[in-house]
């Protein structure tokens, strides 16, 4: 097949299809950066939410768990957390992560590891936040399951 | 070697080749982690030993494509290189910034270092692939920037050709996404989505442009094929590249909060991703059909084939396997994602710096025909030994995220991840084995740089 077509069609396959594909690419942009706000809740973003997106950060807590499906696969997914551990409650999601952070690393020989990141109280909260106002963006109706 | 200013190329090679051995020494701590939760714990957490594999990875691509340009610029511009003095400050001014980097990582607590490099300044840390503190990622930008206008230069004094031409194009376009990496907004979707610009922009569009350039200047040099010949299927294959790949971003924005419309435009597109993979496979397959000589360096054609192959395999099939929406739903997220991430790596990016090192070592030595026989046998040993070890770990980890996503995401009778663990536990061993298979390949390719030519 590859005989018919010559160079300089070939050229203009690639200047032409690679610059119509780039525009449509980035008119798509344009409108997903609009209609993000409104799918992640952006008004529910809390000063104490954008803190725990901070320390998720600093920590690198992606480097072991996903969130949203993406980051490292050695630990539990996190958008789902709050679902899984807090069943909708979230006084008794924030309880549950305090202890559960103090708890680090468990004492349970073989088991992967979380390292004790000496987070404070407050700290701990903000992370809680991150996670509730996470659990709740639009994906499209991703997690299949609390578990996933 | 007809300009001497290729030299330069050789201490990026071997640098490259040092990186690669870390890497893989990293991902086997992990394999090993990932069956004994306190091995290295908490000396090396999980998270520090990624870092360190992804991120050696990264930068030894990186140097594979310097060190591949400062070897082909000249001989395709037709002049010496701009400034040799230059590429070879660039080269310890990263090589210092790389090593400090992963000194960091492995003695500083991540968030200590986040602390000691400004990062409150501009946070951009603690992102996948992009862990860098920040002066790492402004030095990335002064080497790459420098490394750029020393090839432009050089270029634009010299002879264009279609292979210069391409392969500035993706060096560019590797320059700009980067930036991205600079941004990070409150917004976590936000984050998300712009993020991608960065590293699907990379490994799906820019970088192929380069590995397609790499791979014509060797096929040309083995083949003796007609120049024409080889720009047309070039251009051919890159074309598919930019229509697909573009686009085909739209594969990591399904279930990420991006627009639904996403569902459909990165299916369509980026079904199409396996094609300029396949047109590889034909080119690299033709064109040693077609060889008008017969080269003595026959393992730098073998490596060539191997590339086309692989990554076909790693990005073309397994990228295929979940790329489409419905597939996606149960996929994303899982060891599915890990096994094409590592056959894609390898079959495309360090497979093209292999071949191109197996082409230009031997003339940098003062070998202009390649090594000798004995060293070109021991040379394709390790060619299978890591192809079939780099297949098997895909093989495994797909496996493990097949029982991942039935424990976790099918049904009404659902596992949670740690208990699913248990019985993944023999297909991570296997995991391993393979890796260390691998391991054992490379330093059976380092072997073969110490194969004593015969008088």
């Amino acid at each position: 097949m590859t005989e018919r077509i010559t160079k300089s069609m070939a050229k203009n396959i690639y200047y032409g299809g690679g610059m119509f594909a780039l525009l449509i690419f980035i008119a798509l942009t344009f409108d997903t950066v609009q209609q993000i706000p409104k799918r992640s809740n952006e008004g529910q973003m809390t000063p104490s939410v954008v803190a725990g997106k901070a320390l998720w950060e600093k920590n690198d807590c992606v480097g072991c768990h996903t969130i949203v499906g993406e980051g490292a696969y050695y630990a539990p997914e996190l958008m789902n957390v709050f679902d899984r551990r807090g069943a909708g409650d979230e006084m008794g999601f924030k309880a549950y992560m305090q202890g559960w952070m103090a708890a680090q690393p468990l004492n349970e020989p073989g088991r992967r590891k979380m390292p004790q990141f000496n987070l404070t109280p407050a700290e701990v909260d903000n992370l809680s936040d991150f996670l509730i106002w996470t659990s709740k963006i639009n994906a499209n109706d991703w997690p299949p399951t609390i578990e996933g | 070697m007809k300009y001497t200013s290729q030299m330069v190329a050789k201490p990026y090679f071997i640098f490259a080749l040092i990186l690669l051995a870390g890497e893989i020494l990293f991902g086997i701590l992990m394999g090993i982690q990932y069956l004994y939760g306190d091995f290295l714990f908490p000396l090396i957490p999980f998270n520090v030993l990624r870092m360190v594999h992804t991120n050696l990875l990264i930068v030894m691509i990186l140097f594979g494509f310097m060190g591949a340009t400062y070897y082909l610029i000249p001989e395709e511009a037709e002049r010496e290189l701009w400034s040799p003095k230059l590429a070879i400050v660039t080269f310890w001014v990263f090589v210092v910034a790389g090593v400090a980097t992963i000194l960091g990582y492995l003695f500083v607590p991540y968030a200590t270092l986040t602390e000691l490099t400004f990062n409150n300044l501009l946070p951009t840390m603690g992102r996948e692939f992009l862990e860098q503190p920040l002066p790492t990622k402004v030095g990335i930008v002064l080497v790459v920037v420098s490394y750029l206008i020393n090839v432009m230069m050089t270029v634009l004094k010299g002879r264009r050709t279609v292979i210069t031409t391409v392969l500035i194009t993706g060096l560019v376009g590797l320059a700009v996404f980067f930036l991205f990496a600079f941004y990070v907004p409150d917004n976590l979707v936000m984050d998300k989505f712009l993020w991608w610009f960065t590293v699907h922009l990379w490994v799906e569009a820019t970088w192929e442009l380069i590995m397609g350039a790499i791979l014509a200047f060797v096929l040309i040099k083995v083949t003796g094929v007609d120049r024409e010949h080889i720009d047309k299927w070039l251009y051919l294959i890159i074309a598919m590249t930019m229509v697909s790949g573009i686009l085909g971003t739209g594969h990591h924005f399904f279930y990420m909060g991006a627009p639904e419309y996403w569902l459909w435009i990165g299916s369509i597109s980026s079904a199409v991703e396996p094609l300029p993979f396949f047109l590889m496979i034909l080119f690299a397959f033709s064109m040693s059909r077609d060889r008008k000589i017969q080269h003595d360096n026959e393992i730098a054609l073998t490596w060539a084939k191997g590339t086309a192959v692989m990554s076909f395999l790693g990005a073309g099939v397994w990228g295929f396997m979940h790329t489409l929406a419905p597939i996606n739903y149960y996929t994303h997220g899982t060891q599915l994602t890990a096994a094409h991430g590592h056959l894609s790596f390898y079959g495309a990016y360090i497979m093209v710096i292999f071949t191109v090192i197996s082409y230009a070592m031997p003339i940098l030595r003062g070998r202009p025909h390649g090594n000798c026989a004995k060293a070109q046998s021991l040379e394709l040993k390790s060619f299978w030994m890591m192809n079939i070890g780099m297949v098997g770990l895909t093989l495994a980890l797909t496996a493990a995220g097949i029982v991942q996503i039935m424990d976790l995401r099918v049904g009404t009778d659902l596992v949670g991840f740690m208990d699913s663990l248990e019985s993944t536990r023999t297909i991570y061993f296997t995991r391993l084995g393979f890796g260390v298979l691998v391991f054992a390949g490379l330093l059976t390719y380092f072997a073969s740089f110490f194969v004593k030519e015969e008088a």
